[in-house]
């Protein structure tokens, strides 16, 4: 049974079907409206359609280095090996991505990678992963449960036994017996107020595994992406794909400065542009120049347009100003960015190709997630797997762009084949309990039957507030105690929830329910970010600033304990295989001459 | 901030009727805005699909004052100050709950669509695709499916044609169509388009092109030329005969297809 029908789920589905094995797929929506749809940008892989250089070692050393270092070893390399075929394999079932002039897939560049390296269509990439997917998996055998929303996994003993749903148009229950769960569940933006998620972004899927005793990593590793709309008020959040920068925007603040030349770090020094001419030369395709500044990783971009903002040369609406009319001509702008400039043409009423847009940070992404091998996706729980962004290791302390729609493909197969490998190795049919099913039902009906309680929506709204004062772009120690104090407040008054109507299509209760899912994942984030005292890529501790040599060696696993307490480890980070660390690590001119990783394969 | 009045349509398969709710609305807001405020405020059961708040998933369709619409992208100020807005479900598809509709019928109208069947790749392990050629194909496969079109098309809001499946629709029409100019597709779709998918019901009100929020040709770029193939196969004696003497190819191809 897969849960979640985005770019993961869906892939992993294929992947079990492929295999003879009897699959099914819940999804909360309609098929094909997954938030994979949003993604703009396109997938990495390093085909070397656009510049030849480019090989899976320095698409693994882009990723390693995007993570700070945090990435599980061997995860990076599966991704920077695999991501190639299954892009390929894409085509094969449908996708029409845009054309180099030889006819085969264009790639374009992106913050972090170093070569032009993501397959795309327009900005509209998601959308035509999920519609390939979708289109070749229907005539799968694949069982899909369109508006259905699992609750709870059901075990037998240690192992998964099932899953326990309910389908939102009706509220009837209904319990999917299956040997193995792989969960695709996305991450879990909706605990803040300004995200570019949807309203399926509720931690689902790290909730019911955390429950069902699996572990979580690094789940302190919230992105913020730079480039989130601000105006208005009721798109605030709504993602500016960094493809406008890629394409030649810059951005400036309310001065008329283009300010990204004032934050380029030491260690990014060496790649980065150090003038506007260099820049320039760049993006007119000189192969000697550097990368502009604009380019520079989610989590840099993100942190210098705050401190723009917080020093008073922000836009009108809190942001500051993404400037792609006066730099690219307006044929061009609608052509290559054709979604943007609807986007905001009918949202906003701006016009692109004639005025700049405004544009902040928004929470976009998480990076930690579920525990998994990286081989397998297996969790510690045995009999369930993870994929996609609810599953952690890939992309350490940050992720870049473009490595997300790659991430879903290449793993949503491995945990196919993992679920495959497990279900041939198992003897015997795991049983659910009965009174796990009752329990676990009561306990969503009471939600109806209660005479009065509290109103999910408000609810929901005061966890937005505690994690945008306690746990935002940064952080410190005693905004995140009083974070967890707060959380702790609103776990009991969640016990009382109550919401009117029945159970038919009423979505009072189901946010209710979900918030069950929300305020397990933001009190891991938050108890994770504690526990962290350093700064790295996504997280950034206001009093802990830079990187700590020592910090780069630990993970943060969350777990639930035996008091059903959660509890929180710094647990030693494995090292990588030596010739990998060596990749990583190397100069760029010796990774490519060859001096260091010829032997890799 | 205004106070708006806002007639919503509340009820289920059995019947129903529309409520009047006075709310408030910020500027900026957009029509689902304000259906969330109703939400969040008065009404907590007021069932309605959205998920992206961007017009790219397409789950936020419905009648808003009559017209078939995204309710994410339909602006409150695109509105007089003082105008009523009235929100109701598709009309084509039987009412779940409030503004939900079932719209399963258009998923087993893509299933039977026979998959993309894709011809070998060249020596070196690549598919070759020129920009110039994929074009057409691209801006079928912007589709949201948010089934405004399929709401609208005048065939299907008939429940006849509907129930017997005369005809598939806009939406699956184009997404033929996109599979029928694939340069790699080799799959004969032209015999089906006029037995099984009813292609001849179509005639051209484009109601449909009208509604597209993705602004997609779906009459002119994607129907029309999938008729007139059906016509050349079917109906031109002169194509019939050329065919039977000098194995004319049936289908018009690409330059990759063709290796010019």
């Amino acid at each position: 049974m897969v849960i979640g029908a985005g770019g993961a789920g869906l892939r992993a589905a294929i992947a079990c079907s492929g295999q003879q094995l009897n699959t099914g797929v819940i999804s909360k929506s309609l098929l094909g409206k997954a938030h994979t749809v949003m993604a703009e940008g396109g997938m990495a892989a390093a085909m070397g359609n656009v510049d030849p250089r480019d090989n899976w070692k320095v698409h693994f050393r882009d990723t390693m280095r995007g993570g700070k270092f945090l990435n599980v070893w061997r995860m990076a390399e599966l991704h920077a090996k695999q991501a190639p075929d299954r892009v390929r394999e894409l085509e094969e079932w449908g996708a029409v991505f845009d054309r180099t002039k030889e006819g085969l897939i264009s790639q374009r560049n992106f913050g972090g990678h170093r070569y032009p390296r993501l397959a795309h269509v327009g900005d509209r990439t998601g959308l035509e992963l999920i519609r390939s997917l979708q289109d070749h998996g229907i005539h799968q055998g694949i069982d899909f449960h369109m508006e259905v929303t699992a609750l709870e996994l059901l075990k037998d003993g240690d192992r998964i036994a099932g899953v326990l749903a309910y389908r939102r148009e009706t509220g009837r229950f209904v319990v999917f017996k299956c040997k193995a769960v792989i969960l695709a569940t996305g991450g879990g933006g909706k605990a803040w107020p300004v995200t570019s998620n949807s309203w399926e972004y509720t931690g689902d899927g790290i909730a019911m595994a955390y429950d069902a005793g699996a572990e979580l990593m690094d789940v302190e590793f919230t992105q913020f992406h730079p480039t989130g709309m601000v105006w208005p008020l009721s798109v605030r959040g709504i993602l500016v794909t960094e493809g406008v920068r890629g394409d030649g925007g810059i951005l400036k603040n309310n001065k008329g400065e283009r300010f990204m030349f004032n934050y380029i770090s030491e260690r990014f020094a060496p790649e980065t542009a150090a003038t506007v001419e260099e820049a320039d030369r760049w993006l007119a395709g000189d192969k000697t120049a550097r990368r502009p500044p604009e380019l520079l990783t989610r989590d840099e971009v993100a942190r210098a347009i705050t401190a723009e903002v917080k020093a008073g040369r922000g836009s009108p609406h809190g942001g500051v100003f993404l400037d792609i009319a006066s730099r690219v001509p307006a044929d061009v702008i609608k052509r290559k960015l054709p979604s943007m400039y609807h986007q905001f043409k009918e949202l906003a009423e701006v016009d692109i190709t004639k005025e700049p847009m405004e544009v902040g940070p928004t929470l976009h992404y998480f990076m930690g997630g579920i525990r998994v091998d990286a081989d397998s996706q297996q969790t510690t729980v045995p009999g369930l797997f993870a994929c996609g962004e609810c599953a952690a290791g890939l992309h350490g302390a940050n992720r870049l762009g473009g490595n997300s729609l790659s991430d879903l493909i290449v793993f949503g197969k491995l945990a196919g084949d993992g679920a495959k490998a497990y279900i041939s190795a198992l003897s015997g049919s795991p049983k659910a309990q009965d009174d796990q099913i009752t329990s676990a039902i009561r306990r969503a009906t009471e939600i109806l039957n209660r005479e009065t309680g509290e109103n999910p929506y408000l609810l929901h709204a005061d966890l937005e507030k505690t994690m945008a004062k306690g746990v935002g772009i940064v952080r410190q120690k005693d905004e995140l105690e009083t974070a967890i104090a707060e959380l702790e407040e609103l776990k009991v008054k969640a016990q009382t929830m109550k919401a009117p109507g029945a159970s038919q299509y009423n979505p009072g209760w189901h946010e209710a329910l979900s918030m069950k899912s929300l305020l397990v994942t933001s009190e891991a984030v938050t108890r994770a970010a504690l526990m962290r005292e350093e700064s790295r890529g996504a997280h950034t501790r206001l009093d802990h600033p830079g990187e700590s040599a020592e910090w780069v060696k630990f993970n943060v696993i969350v777990k639930k304990g035996g008091d059903g307490k959660m509890e929180v480890e710094k647990r030693p980070k494995p090292e990588g295989a030596p010739q990998l660390v060596a990749i990583a690590n190397a100069k760029i001119e010796d990774l490519e001459s060859g001096k260091v990783g010829a032997d890799a394969t | 901030m205004a106070k708006r009045l806002f007639k919503v349509w509340r009820g289920n398969a059995e019947g129903g009727d529309f409520k009047e709710f006075q709310i408030d609305v910020d500027p900026g807001m957009v029509v689902l805005d304000v259906l969330h405020r109703i939400q969040a405020q008065q009404a907590n059961d007021l069932a309605l699909r959205w998920n992206c708040k961007a017009g790219k998933c397409g789950s936020c369709s419905m009648e808003i004052n009559g017209k078939p619409k995204l309710a994410c992208m339909t602006r409150m100020n695109s509105f007089t100050e003082d105008e009523t807005i009235t929100c109701q479900p598709l009309k084509t598809f039987p009412v779940m709950r409030d503004l939900v509709t079932d719209v399963s019928f258009n998923y087993e109208q893509n299933k039977r669509i026979p998959k993309f069947k894709p011809k070998p790749r060249d020596a070196d392990g690549q598919y070759r695709m020129y920009q110039e050629d994929v074009d057409r194909v691209q801006e079928f496969r912007k589709c949201i499916e948010c089934f405004l079109c399929q709401d609208v098309c005048h065939v299907l809001r008939d429940r006849d044609g509907r129930e017997q499946k005369t005809f598939i629709g806009p939406r699956f029409m184009i997404r033929v169509a996109s599979l029928e100019m694939h340069p790699l597709d080799t799959e004969d779709r032209i015999p089906e388009l006029k037995k099984e998918f009813g292609s001849g019901m179509c005639n051209i009100t484009r109601c449909c092109t009208e509604v597209c929020p993705e602004h997609i040709g779906i009459t002119d770029n994607g129907i029309i030329p999938m008729k007139e193939r059906v016509v050349d196969r079917f109906y031109d004696p002169v194509a019939i005969i050329g065919r039977k003497l000098f194995g004319i190819r049936k289908r018009t191809k690409s330059r990759s297809e063709t290796g010019e």
